[in-house]
């Protein structure tokens, strides 16, 4: 790159990406600045709808009201489970599937990866078939005897949170998976010749070496269950209500624009200040991991 | 070679087991000749697959998806190809912010996306157009097409357009001939990535969606909320049916972990 003082190369990247920004800023920045606007505004039906006029209502009935408390506490909540069983599960799975060699692999990869392909409405579906009080996972238990009553799964957190692992578990293990490509088996081996039991050489060797992947694949999974919508408004119906199934109803049930973009800014604001302060702090933690 | 312990074999079949429940179960259900969601245990039947084919809103919302999902991730990937050449190649100010900016639909939540672009295109009277829900979508999918055509032309050898270059090439032949060619696999991998995830996306759909503009997921996920049938789980069966082909074919001629690795932030 020594044709930096050219000025025709000073120009070209700009000319490069100015066509995503243009698209960025007409379609990206505005529409959100106008719901940062919009969730300002109230909303009168005797007046005709949405008034604009600032005002801090909307923020003020969301943070004040108990309804709205539950609802952010039930979605944070959720994320944490979710976040906490796709640890547990995805990360032994990526080091399994990391053991593994040839034909199988590729095929458990496929079975866990290909479900990402798949809309997460027919996911959903699948859980709801299964979970029916005459669905197959009440039919079996039934039937080996471990129950007597048909367990209660739709409509409970814990349907939600099974499904939602289901769908989300796949970028834990993509990222366990990631960081374990980095890890060189010498160490390993050098920890079993020195005479290390298997569980410790994964204790002591293996899992620090994959915190970053663990850490990162935590924070999508919880980025994603916190702003998660089909699943929640299948599994959960009306009663679990989660934040983005409430501004769905603000906004398409009672047409309380306002109040559903401020609840929609809520959500945006406590995802980045979340996603920010974990990215500095697996930074500042396993800088040198990243280099 | 296995080095895995029987323990931890039990657990990967127990993990395959969950992953696999719900996609099984669907296609199963699907061949049912009743009424009702059960299992098919008195033969199976085609019944509600025919049954798709005649209602034409699931037609029409499929056809819809599939014209929406190829005009975005067109558009996104005509988009996207220059600016990752800006990136890779040139170091400029603001260099950092624009990638920030262009990667930032993927840290916003689909349902604020979404409620953005109903007021949005409320406002500029788009709301229900084709265009519309196609422009709510390219933002959607411009990240994923973006970091794939990133990962092609970062590491490119430019000696080949060097050498194109000195011999006379225009910026155009270059591009066509040379740079294109070489950044294929990226600009691929990055349309297909974006297509599905086009096609699959319903949290902003449902807000972007009129009436005439209804993509298939939505008009899924609108059927469910009402009512759960065997025509919707032998749809939903076959389009499990078309991504297990299509993940077949890229499998065969691209490699799928090369797609799949966009998936991921």
């Amino acid at each position: 790159m020594n044709t930096l003082s050219n000025p025709v190369n000073q120009v070209r990247p700009y000319l490069l990406s100015s066509p995503a920004l243009l698209l960025y800023i007409g379609l990206f920045m505005i529409p959100l600045i106008m719901t940062l606007m919009l969730s300002f505004y109230s909303y009168d039906v005797d007046r005709g709808g949405v008034v604009a006029e600032f005002s801090f209502t909307n923020y003020v009935e969301v943070l004040s009201d108990s309804y709205f408390h539950g609802i952010f506490f039930r979605t944070f909540a959720l994320s944490i489970a979710v976040t906490v069983l796709c640890v547990l599960l995805g990360t032994p799975e990526a080091y399994i599937l990391h053991r593994m060699s040839g034909r199988w692999k590729s095929i458990c990869m496929l079975a866990i990866l290909g479900p990402l392909l798949v809309s997460v409405v027919v996911r959903t579906l699948g859980w709801a078939i299964l979970f029916g009080s005459k669905g197959v996972i009440n039919e079996s238990l039934l039937a080996i005897g471990v129950i007597d009553t048909p367990i209660k799964l739709m409509f409970t957190n814990t349907g939600v949170i099974i499904a939602l692992v289901h769908v989300l578990v796949p970028f834990m293990v993509l990222s366990v998976w990631a960081s374990l490509q980095k890890l060189d088996p010498m160490i390993e081996n050098a920890g079993l010749s020195l005479g290390a039991s298997p569980f410790i050489v994964l204790r002591q060797i293996v899992v620090p070496q994959i915190m970053p992947g663990i850490l990162s694949g935590s924070l999508i999974v919880f980025a994603l269950t916190a702003s998660a919508f089909a699943t929640p408004s299948i599994l959960g119906g009306r009663r679990l209500k989660v934040v983005a199934t409430t501004a769905y109803d603000e906004y398409l049930g009672t047409l309380n624009w306002p109040l559903g973009a401020a609840i929609a800014v809520l959500l945006l604001v406590a995802n980045v200040i979340i996603i920010t302060t974990y990215n500095k702090f697996i930074e500042r933690k396993y800088s040198q991991a990243f280099k | 070679m296995n080095k895995n312990s029987p323990l931890a074999l039990l657990f990967n079949i127990v993990f395959l087991t969950f992953m696999l429940a719900p996609l099984v179960i669907i296609c199963l259900v699907a061949f049912t000749s009743n009424g009702y969601i059960s299992l098919p245990t008195n033969g199976f039947s085609l019944r509600w697959f025919r049954a798709i084919f005649e209602d034409s809103q699931f037609v029409d919302a499929f056809y819809l998806s599939i014209k929406l999902g190829v005009v975005s991730a067109t558009i996104a990937i005509l988009i996207a190809v220059p600016a990752a050449l800006a990136f890779a190649r040139y170091d400029f100010k603001g260099r950092s912010v624009f990638m920030a900016l262009f990667l930032s639909p993927m840290m916003v939540p689909h349902i604020v996306l979404g409620v953005a672009f109903l007021s949005f295109l409320t406002t500029i009277g788009w709301y229900g157009t084709f265009i519309g829900i196609v422009l709510s979508h390219v933002i959607i999918v411009m990240p994923y097409a973006l970091r794939l055509v990133l990962s092609s032309v970062v590491g490119l050898d430019q000696r080949a357009e060097k050498a194109a270059v000195s011999l006379g090439a225009s910026n155009w032949v270059v591009f066509r001939h040379v740079t294109l060619p070489m950044i294929l696999p990226g600009v691929v991998g990055g349309w297909v990535l974006s297509f599905i995830t086009s096609f699959d996306e319903v949290t902003m759909s449902v807000f972007v969606a009129s009436p005439s503009t209804t993509t298939l997921p939505v008009k899924m996920y609108a059927h469910i909320t009402e009512t759960i049938d065997p025509l919707i789980a032998s749809l939903s069966a076959l389009m499990i049916f078309i991504t297990m082909a299509v993940m077949f074919l890229l499998d065969r001629f691209y490699g799928l972990d090369k797609i799949l690795v966009g998936k991921g932030k």
